[in-house]
């Protein structure tokens, strides 16, 4: 704590508390958003494909002519 | 190892086969760089760096501010990179990793504007000036939505890779023209009445900090990025033989956790 | 290759003029968007004459805006395009042909407009030229690029609104400098650097757009 006097002075930011935490909190919660997206999206992805593959059959899958049924949730 | 031997080694990674597990494995150690950059920077942000001489606290903004503006144009030259080796090339993945970058750019091109917003207000008095940095920063936003916006409105896959490739190489050139204009407007329009020149002598650890947050946000960065690609491959190479593999690999492990 | 520039340029100037209604509204839009701002600022005759260059350089680039879709639509829905571009003629000297004709019927008559227009916010008549000068070079290059993103978003849903957030950030530093001349014209320091960059900026885009756009072409009718 060599740059502060207490924890209360640390989170004050020197009367600057409210333009420094909002900055620090809407990035990170900015980013955890984009990775729980980025996560979501991957199951979301591994489960419609799934489900694709069973509806279209696993041979005709391989074949191009078949398209995915519903486009949800691009992140 | 001779010549041949070599490149091949290295092209195997444009496979997207190659390259989906490659960026399975990488992306987690990414993400735990990250993390303990983001909290080593933040320790050398607030408890080890000073206190600004002129600004007091709020200067601490700069330990995101400034990783988060340097990051954003990073990433569209990176986009603009792989849309040109996309095109010259014709490597799918090229314009997967392009696509997937988008997002995180326009991200912390917001934040560089938000954060610049709320150091404006107490050091300038105004939460938003139209200073030549941010209002190119800003412009650089809206290049990132035309995007985006381009990409997602076109269905056909092949079209909105180029489409978008050609539109982020027209960006890219534009940028430092827009960046060009945008300073020789402001210091018609503004005089000398905001200067955001930063202090010459900055203490070597408010430099230190910063360095480790710019390199904790390459890390989120790549991580987020080889996540995203991996859907976006799953996606477009549904219909192989190897993503039913990994299909029927994921669903295994689903089962055998239900 | 002369012969095709010019036998796509009559052409596409021949069916500009068929369809001159066309022409007319966005003339007429040009007009209405600069009339409206006494309304909403106030007709206070310094103040308008203040903003006078930025509102008319605004007006002119939204018309050509509204106006971009025109330039590929009705040759892309007929098949036209296709049969261009499968032609052995560079698709890059076409194209430039085909926006010079577009230029020339939307362009042309907003720069011809214009000082009358710049009357009636009170611009110093000693202004007029420079007015005039920087629309002539500057809405080519609005012309240029904008190509190039009508060529990009040609049939798709809801192109229109794709093509402004396409090309207006590629827009801003044509307006920095094309408005900037008639300010730097009316505050008595000279308009000579800002035309001769907007002169700089119509080289480089009648350089470089023309093959960006048949890029695009090829792209949107692969």
């Amino acid at each position: 704590m060599a740059q502060w006097e207490s924890w209360s002075a640390f989170w004050d930011m020197g009367g600057a508390a409210f333009f420094v935490w909002g900055s620090y909190g809407v990035t990170f919660a900015l980013m955890a958003l984009e990775l729980v997206l980025v996560l979501r999206r991957r199951k979301d992805t591994v489960t419609r494909l799934l489900r694709w593959r069973r509806a279209v059959g696993k041979d005709s899958a391989r074949k191009a002519g078949a398209s995915v049924p519903v486009m949800e949730s691009e992140t | 190892m001779n010549a041949p031997e070599r490149s091949r080694s290295l092209f195997r990674f444009a496979a997207p086969h190659n390259f989906y597990p490659l960026a399975g494995r990488l992306a987690p150690w990414f993400a735990a760089a990250a993390l303990i950059l983001t909290f080593a920077g933040l320790w050398l942000g607030f408890f080890v760096a000073p206190t600004d001489a002129t600004q007091g606290q709020v200067y601490r903004v700069i330990f995101i501010h400034v990783p988060a503006a340097w990051m954003s144009m990073f990433i569209y030259l990176v986009m603009a990179f792989w849309s040109a080796v996309g095109l010259v090339m014709n490597t799918r993945l090229s314009f997967v990793m392009s696509q997937a970058l988008a997002p995180t750019g326009a991200m912390f091109c917001f934040v560089a504007l938000w954060t610049g917003a709320l150091w404006g207000k107490p050091t300038w008095g105004a939460y938003w000036v139209w200073d030549a940095r941010l209002t190119s920063q800003l412009l650089l936003l809206f290049l990132y939505f035309g995007f985006i916006a381009l990409t997602r409105a076109i269905e056909d896959p092949r079209r909105a890779d180029r489409a978008g490739a050609i539109i982020a190489l027209v960006g890219a050139v534009n940028v430092p023209i827009i960046y060009f204009s945008v300073q020789w407007w402001n210091t018609l329009h503004q005089g000398a009445s905001v200067s955001l020149t930063k202090a010459p002598s900055m203490a070597t650890t408010m430099l230190a900090g910063m360095l480790v947050m710019a390199i904790a946000a390459w890390m989120y960065t790549i991580a987020v990025v080889l996540w995203r690609a991996r859907s976006m491959i799953l996606e477009r190479e549904r219909h192989t033989e190897w993503v039913g593999a990994v299909l029927e690999r994921e669903a295994q492990l689903k089962g055998g956790r239900a | 290759m002369l012969s095709t520039f010019l036998a796509v340029l009559r052409r596409d100037l021949l069916l500009a003029w068929r369809g001159r209604a066309d022409v007319l509204v966005t003339l007429a839009f040009f007009v209405i968007v600069v009339c409206l701002f006494p309304f909403g600022v106030g007709a206070e005759p310094n103040q308008l004459r203040a903003i006078a260059p930025g509102v008319l350089w605004v007006a002119a680039l939204l018309a050509c805006l509204l106006s971009l879709h025109r330039l590929f639509a009705q040759d892309y829905a007929d098949g036209t395009l296709e049969q261009l571009l499968l032609s052995s003629e560079p698709a890059a000297l076409w194209v430039t042909a085909k926006v010079l004709a577009f230029w020339l019927s939307t362009g042309l008559p907003v720069v011809a407009v214009a000082p009358g227009l710049a009357l009636l916010l009170d611009l110093e008549q000693g202004a007029l030229p420079v007015l005039v000068l920087s629309l002539a070079l500057g809405t080519p290059i609005l012309g240029l690029l904008g190509a190039v993103g009508a060529a990009l978003t040609l049939g798709l849903r809801g192109g229109g609104m794709l093509l402004a957030l396409l090309v207006l950030p590629l827009f801003v530093p044509v307006l920095i400098f094309g408005a900037g001349a008639v300010e730097a014209e009316m505050s008595g320091s000279g308009a000579a650097a800002h035309l001769l960059l907007l002169g700089g900026g119509l080289a480089g885009a009648l350089a470089l757009a023309p093959w960006a756009c048949a890029a695009a072409l090829r792209i949107t009718t692969d």
